[in-house]
């Protein structure tokens, strides 16, 4: 017995078998470190270039006249008057687009949290709405044009509308998910041990994803102004200002397209100027949206 | 409002009537949910309405494939081939996928694996204004910067070097208008889809696998490659599958720059023709010629099965990784 309790206890040698090249791994790790900087950085100078070009070029042409009247009669020769009919499309688009949408995505999504919770069923919606977000915006114009075809239905500004909403509506729904999916989950238990049904917990849900709901309204619009793939079929462009729902309607991202096929370069700084309202547009929307979510963020039971 | 006051809610009159009785209140559970039920499956069936209904419209032309089979793009001569198009498509991704795929994955990396909650704060603003950037800014973007550089510089330069032993970089096209600018629009288009899916990805791998591998004395990036290796790799691969069929169905923005000539494309500088900007050029003459819309909304059919199997196949893994199936 004795003999074992003094032999030398074995240890795990201390040294490394191998040496551990610890200058080699530091050098990889800075070097992989500088090269992930310098993509991010890259991406952030793209954005800038594309910020400085657009504001560059389109600031010459812009004048009161280009945002206050619609296009006079030789527009497109270099004659007078401006885009006013497409940026009162676009919003006009845009917002029809976004609440259309949110009546579908609301209840969708509070569904989904109230209701469904973590079922197979709701899993398979996420990844519909998921694929139905991959889908390109031209593929649902082309599909708003066939269903136009069959409703015997004209480019308008209706048709606009609900093709845009169907674009719209993945972005909505999944944004507000994620908002859901933030609120604490003691919320939904208190609720049904106090004894509310789903449909109660559904409008209380709603009530917490107040502030989010706002910002996800916001990118939505976002989107729904600067697409012009699904509205090019379905709601046509014209000079005058938008009419009524069964008559065509501009909209600004077209309104550029157009102006910049002119052979004229007086019509094409129009172009510029009109990607400088545009661009601003969605700045001041975005922008907007990543404020409001912290602003109006302190009335939501955290 | 506190945790309290928003319960008390729940037992105050306007969320619970008091006066109603459960039977009513249930009845009312049951009519909402199910008519919320509806809409879920609306949206499950919208997805196989676009199909059936392009699927219907193409059907004229389906059943002459004859049409489609030629190499040629004549319309008025009934001659329909998809050929050129789905070239010029192919070629535009690639070269845009080519230029994207590294540095939006290493972009990616950092931002799950290098970066503080404050720096994050910062840069995820920064790419969502890069996904808000509407497609014919970009476009405009393409026309004014990319193609005067590749046209003035990168062309001749590469022409130079590279174009001498391989006929893909030959400078066959002198106004820059091409393949290389509209892949380079779209690179930048697609990066911050790339990115923000990686970085989801690569936030979803267990955190112990982190801590393991840093408490063993492994650096960072050894850290970073180790976990991508065992736990991400998948998902990053949805991730490119992901961008390239954004890319693959982009419409206004590459338009604008790739030059629109219906031939396959021999070399990145040469003119080309894709898909969606087949569709959006001649939406407006189709319905003058006989089985033209046809052959459109097969392009339209062609496009959405293309981008529908990519992004279902990249979803399921995304969603099987991030435990949300």
């Amino acid at each position: 017995m004795s003999e074992h309790i003094s032999d030398p206890i074995p240890q795990a040698s201390v040294r490394p078998a191998k040496p551990l090249y610890l200058e080699r791994r530091r050098l990889e790790e800075r070097v992989f470190l500088a090269l992930m900087r310098l993509c991010l950085l890259g991406a952030a100078a793209a954005l800038g270039m594309i910020l400085a070009v657009i504001f560059w070029r389109g600031v010459g042409a812009l004048s009161v006249e280009m945002l206050t009247q619609p296009p006079r009669g030789n527009f497109y020769l270099g004659g007078g008057g401006g885009i006013a009919n497409a940026i009162a499309g676009s919003i006009l688009l845009a917002s029809g687009a976004t609440a259309a949408a949110f009546c579908w995505a609301a209840p969708l999504v509070l569904y989904l949290h109230a209701y469904a919770r973590r079922s197979r069923f709701a899993a398979w919606v996420r990844l519909t709405l998921d694929v139905l977000w991959g889908i390109p915006s031209i593929v649902y114009g082309a599909f708003g044009f066939s269903l136009m075809i069959l409703l015997g239905l004209r480019a308008s500004l209706l048709a606009g509308v609900l093709t845009l909403s169907l674009v719209v509506l993945p972005i909505l729904a999944r944004t507000l998910d994620e908002v859901l999916r933030m609120a604490p989950h003691q919320l939904l238990e208190t609720g049904f041990a106090l004894g509310a049904t789903r449909a109660e917990m559904a409008g209380l849900l709603l009530r917490q994803a107040l502030p989010g709901l706002f910002t996800a309204l916001l990118l939505a619009f976002g989107r729904g102004v600067g697409d012009a793939a699904s509205v090019l079929f379905t709601a046509g462009y014209t000079d005058n200002m938008p009419g009524g729902i069964f008559s065509p309607v501009a909209s600004l991202p077209l309104a550029v397209f157009f102006q910049l096929n002119a052979p004229f370069p007086a019509v094409q700084e129009r172009a510029y100027a009109s990607a400088l309202v545009l661009t601003v547009m969605i700045l001041v929307i975005s922008l907007t949206a990543h404020l409001s979510l912290r602003r109006l963020g302190k009335h939501v039971v955290r | 409002m506190t945790r309290e006051e928003s319960l008390t809610l729940l037992t105050q009159a306007g969320a619970v009537q008091s006066g109603v009785t459960m039977q009513r209140r249930r009845l009312f559970d049951v009519a909402v949910g199910a008519g919320m039920r509806m809409l879920q499956w609306l949206v499950i069936l919208l997805l196989l309405m676009m199909t059936a209904t392009l699927s219907m419209r193409s059907l004229p032309i389906l059943r002459q494939l004859e049409l489609l089979r030629s190499h040629v793009w004549q319309p008025m001569a009934g001659r329909f081939g998809l050929a050129p198009f789905i070239a010029g498509s192919m070629a535009v991704t690639a070269v845009a996928m080519a230029l994207a795929t590294i540095p939006a994955i290493l972009c990616g990396v950092y931002m799950a694996e290098y970066t503080s909650t404050r720096t994050r704060a910062w840069l995820k603003p920064l790419l969502d204004l890069l996904v808000g950037v509407p497609s014919v800014v970009y476009g405009l973007w393409g026309v004014l910067f990319v193609v005067p550089l590749i046209r003035d510089r990168i062309g001749p330069a590469v022409d130079a070097t590279l174009g001498q032993m391989l006929p893909f970089f030959r400078q066959t096209n002198p106004s820059g208008y091409g393949v290389l600018a509209a892949g380079v629009v779209l690179a930048l288009m697609t990066f911050p889809l790339i990115v923000a899916v990686t970085e989801e990805v690569m936030r979803s791998a267990p955190q112990q696998m982190r801590e393991t591998l840093l408490a063993l004395g492994a650096t960072r990036w050894e850290t970073t490659k180790c976990i991508v290796r065992h736990a991400a790799l998948p998902g990053v691969m949805a991730a490119v599958v992901l961008g390239f069929s954004r890319a693959f169905g982009e419409t206004l923005a590459v338009m604008m720059v790739v030059g629109n000539a219906p031939r396959a494309p021999t070399s990145i500088f040469d003119a080309a023709y894709p898909l969606p900007a087949l569709i959006a050029n001649n939406y407006s003459e189709m319905m003058s010629v006989p089985l033209y819309d046809s052959a459109l909304m097969m392009a339209a059919l062609f496009l959405l099965v293309v981008v529908l199997c990519f992004n279902v196949m990249a979803r399921l893994v995304i969603h099987r990784l991030t435990r949300q199936l």
